[in-house]
């Protein structure tokens, strides 16, 4: 019987996980992918290197999602080389945790070790919520299911941790928290990182390089020098910000060009 | 003394005081109904052929009890509704599962049952008694075929309406298909298949109180019809309360099933209080 093969495919054909050079976590060439006749991705070359933090800016429908998801392995690449390691995790915009599974077993949930409870737990713990452990998904906080989405992510301890706007639907307040927190795991587990964001100060506050995606290509890929931990106004930080809402189309007072 | 202080006990004494007098006011339109049936008969409006008194059904209900006529037919009717559940329900899930969770199982059973249901299933006790008889077979059936496709339904749309967001995350972590089944897509499906329950107890009692009236020589509506040709209609009624109890207590059985099954909605978790 072919089971469900219509919403959830095991592994997208084309994506090679496994085996990556020492070199690069993630590498991709002549990544074209259509949707009907919208032509999302055109011929696209990407490398990231293992430990790096990368942001990934562009407009609303530019095609972050779908890169991302390409490398998740939750889509298809039917044209070009799609090469990720094996243990990647992804954190989407909405926590997608289980409802009717409490917050430990949401995290410990497809961990094939013996200790999953533990180590699960121990992850918890990590992103602050060793008290809300046997909760029901259902009654956190948005700021608080999505650490716990971050910790079933780490629990896997990913090479690749992808992030699809992970905090674009939290208020300010906790949102600044969060990114300090993704930045000190980050610092602590050190898998590469590609962050999907539409916030061009996220991206210079957290990331070693930030990627522009336009009209299907990298239009722009910077390299960001500032010291960490980095702060908003700090020397440079305005240039890069301005810089990279140029290529966006958008200038500083909000009108697109 | 601070507000907070004095509130927080009041509240506590408050909540254990409620419990009675919710209780008082859910009876009070039932109550009020009794009186009125009380006054009108009393007065001569009715008449004592065809309504009796309230009195007089309460003394026959425990008449029923006491001269042993009761427990014998609630418990055969109880017997064929558990049977009639037990088989048309399991059919339901196996034939909803079946083609909820595969293209080929869909493509083979789904227009079959849909075109089975839109046959009001009553239209075949003729053909039930030709082919059954009249014995416990063809009631179960009735029976059966009435809770099958409430579950079947309910259970095969709610399959499909699983999260597909949730599916993909469950994919992401490793899950296999059978998995994916296990820990996202029956769990999302049990509401709607709580749904299906309910909608199939429905109509249990409704093909269980048809079955009986058409013939039957036990169970509740064997007492009723029974008690019509005794123009007996203190036990009419009788029987019409023993099918209203039966539909409250399965309904709060569901109800109970509910808060057990889905002890993860906040709902439920605040209904249960801290
Ligand atoms: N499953 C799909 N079917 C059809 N079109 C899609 C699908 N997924 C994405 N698209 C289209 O691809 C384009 C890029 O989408 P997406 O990658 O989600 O953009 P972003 O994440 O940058 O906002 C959009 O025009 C969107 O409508
Ligand atoms: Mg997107």
């Amino acid at each position: 019987m072919n089971m469900l093969t219509e919403i959830a495919p095991a592994q997208a054909p084309g994506v090679t996980p496994g085996v990556t050079g020492e070199k690069f976590a993630v590498e991709v060439r002549g990544l074209t992918r259509e949707f009907g006749t919208n032509s999302v991705l055109r011929n696209l070359d990407l490398q990231l290197r293992p430990g790096e933090f990368t942001a990934l800016l562009g407009r609303s429908g530019s095609g972050k999602s779908t890169l991302l998801r390409t490398l998740a392995g939750l889509d298809a690449a039917p044209e070009g080389t799609v090469t990720v390691p094996a243990a990647r995790a992804v954190v989407f915009q909405e926590p997608r945790l289980l409802p009717w599974k409490r917050v430990w077993q949401n995290v410990a949930l497809g961990l094939r070790v013996k200790d999953a409870r533990k180590r699960a737990e121990e992850a918890l713990e990590e992103v602050g919520l060793g008290h809300r452990l046997k909760a029901w998904p259902l009654t956190l906080s948005g700021g608080e299911a999505q650490r716990a989405a971050l910790a079933r992510a780490l629990v896997r301890s990913p090479k690749l941790l992808l992030l699809d706007e992970p905090f674009a639907a939290l208020d300010a307040l906790t949102r600044l928290r969060m990114q300090a927190m993704v930045a000190a795991l980050w610092q602590a587990h050190q898998p590469a990182v590609l962050l999907v964001t539409h916030d061009v100060d996220e991206a210079v506050l957290l990331a070693d390089r930030i990627l522009v995606l336009d009209h299907g290509r990298i239009a722009l890929d910077l390299t960001v020098e500032l010291p960490r931990p980095r702060r908003h106004g700090a020397p440079g930080f305005n240039a890069l910000r301005a810089k990279l809402l140029d290529a966006l189309g958008v200038r500083e007072d909000g009108a697109t060009v | 003394m601070s507000v907070s202080l004095t509130a927080l006990p009041a509240t506590g004494t408050m909540r254990r005081r409620f419990v009675p007098v919710r209780l008082l006011r859910q009876l009070m339109v039932p109550g009020a109904i009794i009186a009125l049936w009380y006054a009108l008969t009393v007065h001569g409006y009715f008449d004592a052929q065809t309504m009796p008194t309230p009195q007089a059904v309460g003394l026959s209900f425990w008449q029923l009890i006491v001269t042993g006529q009761m427990w014998p037919n609630l418990l055969i009717s109880l017997q064929r509704v558990a049977l009639g559940l037990a088989f048309g329900g399991s059919l339901g899930i196996i034939l909803a599962l079946a083609s909820s969770l595969s293209r080929f199982g869909e493509d083979s059973i789904d227009a079959t049952v849909q075109m089975a249901r839109t046959l009001p299933h009553l239209a075949l006790i003729p053909l039930m008694i030709l082919w059954f008889g009249i014995g416990e077979t063809p009631k179960i059936v009735l029976i059966a075929l009435g809770s099958l496709f409430p579950i079947y339904l309910n259970l095969f749309s709610a399959v499909r309406a699983a999260d597909p967001k949730l599916i993909e995350a469950a994919s992401t972590l490793g899950l296999s298909h059978v998995e994916t089944i296990f820990h996202v897509i029956l769990p999302a499906a049990v509401p709607g298949f709580l749904v299906g329950l309910r909608q199939a107890l429905g109509a249990s009692w409704i093909s269980l109180v048809v079955a009986e009236q058409i013939n039957a020589s036990s169970g509740i509506g064997y007492l009723v019809m029974n008690a019509r040709d005794f123009l007996r209609t203190d036990i009419i009624f009788d029987g019409l309360i023993v099918y209203a109890l039966l539909g409250l207590a399965t309904d709060q059985a569901v109800r109970a099933l509910e808060r057990y099954l889905l002890a993860w909605r906040p709902s439920i978790i605040a209904a249960k209080g801290a």
